[in-house]
């Protein structure tokens, strides 16, 4: 196999990791600073694709990006103030079901609001040329969309590490009482941390708005994607989101370029075609078995104690 | 015993007279929640308009018609359809998008003796040595749409095609039918996982083999994914996408925008395929519901035609299942796409065309470029024994 | 009146058809052996979840291996007695390897790595051709006596009925065992339940096989009640659904599978009937119950309460 296409691939599997990355940061950070079991982040992911393609005709396509985020900020803001707020004292049982329940409403809602069919979403003008790239071209949207993930990973770096909300983030993280504890008012903080992931959906639902379908129950399927990263990575740990997301990007990207050519080598074309995408399916799955086999906790466990 | 017999027969026929049904029940069991319910509501839509043309009467008797979602849960289809079948005694069933689906209803629906007229799942299953009775397809069997596009690529002469289709039965029978007629080289055959969202490394591939062209079947979403990063690849330009009709209908390209443009597909109707009964259906299915037709929705609005016809020729008595059956059998109407025939296992036999996604006036739509097929027939009826 | 309680249930149970009959709604009766059946698998799951304090998010495995071993076997012309037997057992074995492999883990972990399991048998039936693939396998139903066949709504309502009552009751017996006891003081607290010397792995483990075998035996029902079986059986929107299931219902209380499939299937029902804007209205009561009565319906009333008892994960 020549090396660009291996560095090509290499590189769709590093951009599909950074598109998982967008959506499992501000999943692992509710779930590590609040406790909470959110499976609604699919669904502010669904609305910060349909904001973007809804603004995006009228003011272009990064205006409307920014709307967007703002948009679900303020959405995500509301729905922790009347309902997610009373959720993080219940069991994370009771959290599924509610933010279950939170999840069907968000689906129809959008579809009485947009209709049951998909809506078009297309990249900009301005990143619609590929780029070359010593060996191969390379699409302008996917780098752009790399660049935006490294960007995201290096601002809540950051945010985490070097401020003060960060120091709190972390704080509450690994022991919520004491934060509490110490004076730092967690109410209104949750609420940002809220909004704030919820503001990370949307941009991950609008970059990948011109890649993929936008249409109802568009969250679900990648949402259990981002579920496995945050628990490979470690429960609240933005560096584990990160390398989760790698690990299963390029994994699960490999599996699918070089797999079906290894497998037809070694046994007959017929059995490799279809053995190979039913391994390549599984590739993420048996990656995060023996991840926690290994490591129960995860690659890099946020919270001192269970 | 013949007189009995005799008897027998004209008391079931004055019965059925005293009883002169005054209503035709139809069940309509398809996909209206969740991600698969666009396709569903466009049946359903088309399914209605007919109705609303025909003055809500099906062959001059009024409809009574019950819909139910099937959360394209194959269970949950199965359910509906008996409890159409057992509670509502419907007269007809109709409506199911998804092959599995239908598949699992199959039984349910041939023990009932029900006709039903399905307006888009065309599996094989039903085509050839198990085909039915009581199951009138008035789309397509599955295979037909690839089939056409083997032609057509093939009368191309495209020395080298790469074909790819999830790893799935219905995948597996695209690529199969598209290489019945397609006589030239596969470059691969690749099968792709299921509901898939990234296709970066299957493009990659592509680009790396440089095939002459491309033909894929992608159902629902993962076909407007394909579509989309195909597009933003660059490689629509370089190496042309042929595409089954189904994945490249109004609904996709809605999805997909401007980008679907040049994109070539096969499908057995086209908005502007000229006859009266066509005319009508795009006009009114854009005023009514402020889009344009898809496919789905020219098939929901011919099954209603089909039944109308055949209430028709039955005079309204629908006790009698045998004089039903036949009806539909010989049913001559004017579709969507001109003059409806059945072959001998139901299935139609049809053109198929060509059409190009092509920026028509102010909006993105199929454009009719010819036909691939002159009175098609699926590969199946040969096997046929009706049961 | 507890007391009373199941043999009222039992008695309402046994008349069920013939109330359905004599009010015109025939229909309901198969409705009503898919509730029954969907029960079994969700008390076996309260088993697993609520008395024993872990969330498997990967019970479809079980309820699909029991379905897809029936098929498989029904294909081959064996009745009713081996598909039950041979598909309870191949959903207790892959129960134990399973449980095997997750119970190294708690919680979150937990909850993950059963759903990682369960996807993997998902996406091998999907794409597996002997197993019929996104279609499934199609069954005749098994002959039960003579002529009559589990295709008749009756004879299917009563075989699950009896499927029903019998994992119930041995759920039952299990809780009130000493076995059962020592798996839930592991669940209240494993550090000290492990101090006085019990092997408390190894008691879940065994616990986790009981119920995915339960839930095997209702995959089995399962097929001979739709005719077939399919790769949604396995997904993981399927054991997400029997979770559902038990919390809406109460986890950890005796009756949540039953009531928690009743009330959650029967929604569905009504609703899907009513509006295809279904799912709305089930979020919003759904959400409504989790607000207002987080332990789930069960808390409800005295009446079906046994004991409250917090799930510690």
């Amino acid at each position: 196999m020549p090396l660009d296409l291996i560095l090509e691939q290499l590189l769709n599997g590093v951009q599909f990791s950074l598109m998982l990355f967008l959506l499992a940061a501000g999943l692992t950070l509710i779930f590590g600073v609040m406790d909470l079991i959110n499976l609604a982040h699919g669904s502010l992911y669904m609305i910060g694709a349909y904001l973007t393609a809804t603004f995006a005709p009228h003011v272009g396509f990064f205006p409307a990006v920014v709307l967007a985020i703002l948009g679900t900020m303020l959405i995500g803001g509301l729905l922790e103030v009347t309902i997610i707020r009373r959720l993080y004292a219940r069991t994370h049982l009771t959290q599924v079901l509610s933010t279950f329940a939170l999840m069907l409403i968000a689906n129809e809602v959008v579809r009485m609001i947009w209709g049951a069919q998909p809506i078009a979403l297309s990249a900009p003008e301005s990143l619609s040329q590929p780029v070359q790239l010593p060996g191969f071209k390379y699409s302008a949207y996917r780098l752009f969309i790399i660049a935006a993930g490294l960007g995201v990973g290096a601002g809540l770096y950051y945010l985490v590490n070097k401020t003060r909300v960060g120091m709190w983030l972390r704080a509450g993280a690994s022991n919520r009482e004491m934060t509490r504890a110490m004076g730092v008012k967690i109410g209104p903080l949750y609420t940002l941390i809220f909004a704030l992931g919820a503001g990370l959906c949307a941009l991950a639902g609008a970059l990948l708005g011109p890649l993929l379908s936008v249409q109802v129950g568009m969250g679900e399927n990648i949402l259990i994607l981002a579920f496995v990263v945050v628990v490979i990575g470690g429960i609240g740990s933005i560096k584990g989101a990160f390398i989760g997301s790698l690990l299963v990007g390029i994994l699960d990207t490999a599996g699918r370029a070089f797999l079906p050519t290894w497998l037809t080598a070694l046994f007959n074309p017929q059995l490799a075609g279809s053995f190979g995408p039913a391994l390549a399916s599984i590739a993420i799955y048996v990656l995060m078995a023996a991840v926690l086999f290994f490591k129960p906790r995860g690659l890099f466990p946020a919270r001192g104690t269970g | 015993m013949h007189n009995f017999m005799k008897l027998a027969a004209l008391t079931v026929l004055l019965s059925a007279s005293a009883l002169a049904q005054n209503a035709v029940k139809v069940g309509f069991v398809s996909t209206l929640s969740g991600p698969g319910s666009g396709l569903g509501v466009d049946a359903r839509d088309g399914f209605n308009l007919a109705l609303k043309h025909l003055g809500n009467k099906l062959g001059g008797l009024p409809v009574e018609i019950s819909f139910s979602d099937d959360k394209q849960d194959a269970d949950t289809a199965r359910q509906a359809v008996d409890k159409a079948i057992k509670r509502d005694k419907v007269d007809f069933l109709t409506g199911i998008i998804f092959s599995n689906l239908l598949l699992a209803v199959g039984d349910t629906v041939f023990d009932s003796k029900t006709p039903y007229i399905s307006l888009n799942a065309g599996p094989s299953q039903y085509a050839g040595s198990g085909c039915n009775a009581y199951f009138y397809n008035v789309a397509w069997q599955n295979d037909n749409l690839h089939e056409a596009m083997g032609k057509y690529v093939n009368s191309r002469k495209f020395s080298d095609v790469y074909i790819l289709a999830p790893n799935y039965p219905a995948g597996k029978d695209a690529l199969t039918g598209f290489k019945r007629f397609f006589k030239g080289k596969i470059t691969a055959e690749v099968y792709t996982k299921v509901n898939q969202l990234d296709f970066a490394a299957e493009i990659a591939q592509i680009r790396a083999a440089r095939p002459k062209a491309v033909y894929t079947f992608q159902p629902g979403g993962s076909g407007i994914n394909f579509i989309k990063q195909y597009a933003e690849a660059g490689l629509l330009k370089e190496i042309p996408l042929f595409l089954p009709g189904f994945s490249a209908d109004a609904d996709v390209i809605k999805a997909v925008g401007p980008n679907m443009v040049g994109i070539f597909n096969t499908s057995q109707w086209a908005m502007e395929l000229s006859n009266p009964t066509n005319a009508k259906f795009v006009a009114d299915f854009k005023a009514t519901y402020g889009r344009n037709p898809s496919l789905y929705a020219a098939q929901g609005y011919d099954a209603a035609l089909l039944m109308s016809e055949a209430v028709k020729d039955v005079k309204g008595n629908l006790s009698d299942g045998a004089a039903l059956r036949k009806a539909l059998e010989n049913t001559s109407f004017i579709s969507t796409h001109g003059a409806f025939k059945f072959n001998k296992n139901h299935y139609p036999v049809q053109d198929i065309y060509l059409r190009q996604v092509a920026k028509v006036g102010g909006s993105i739509q199929n454009r009719l470029v010819g036909k691939v097929f002159s009175n098609h027939e699926d590969a199946y009826a040969k096997d046929r024994k009706m049961k | 009146m507890k007391r009373l309680l199941p043999f009222l249930l039992l008695a309402l149970g046994l008349a069920l058809p013939f109330i359905l009959t004599a009010m015109g709604q025939e229909y309901y009766i198969s409705f009503a052996s898919r509730v029954l059946v969907v029960a079994l698998a969700a008390s076996a799951l309260n088993l697993i979840l609520g008395y024993g304090g872990l969330v498997s998010f990967g019970h479809a495995a079980y309820f699909g291996a029991g379905a897809y071993t029936a098929a498989l076997l029904a294909g081959k012309g064996a009745g009713l007695p081996a598909q039950l037997l041979v598909g309870t057992g191949v959903a207790a074995l892959l129960a134990f390897v399973f449980g095997w492999a997750a119970l190294r883990t708690r919680g979150v972990y937990f909850i993950m790595i059963t759903l990682a399991l369960a996807q993997m048998l998902y996406y091998l039936a999907v794409s597996s051709d002997s197993l019929g693939g996104e279609d499934g396998l199609r069954i005749s139903r098994a002959a039960l006596w003579g002529d009559l066949t589990l295709g008749d709504d009756r004879a299917m309502y009563y075989t699950a009925l009896t499927a029903l009552t019998l994992g119930l009751f041995v759920i039952w017996r299990v809780v009130h065992s000493r076995f059962g006891e020592v798996v839930q003081a592991a669940r209240d607290n494993e550090t000290r339940t492990a101090a006085l010397g019990y092997p408390v792995r190894r008691y879940q483990l065994v616990n986790f096989v009981i119920g995915g075998a339960l839930a095997g035996l209702a995959g089995v029902l399962m097929t001979q009640i739709s005719g077939f079986t399919n790769p949604s059986l396995l997904s993981w929107q399927q054991s997400g659904q029997f979770m559902m299931m038990v919390i809406l219902g109460g986890v950890g209380t005796f009756w949540a599978g039953l009531l928690g499939t009743a009330v959650l299937l029967g929604l569905e029902e009504y609703l899907g009937e009513v509006t295809e804007r279904w799912p709305l209205f089930v979020g919003l009561i759904l959400l409504g119950v989790m607000l207002f009565a987080p332990k789930g319906l069960g808390s409800l009333g005295t009446l079906f309460g046994r004991k409250k008892k917090e799930v510690v994960e």
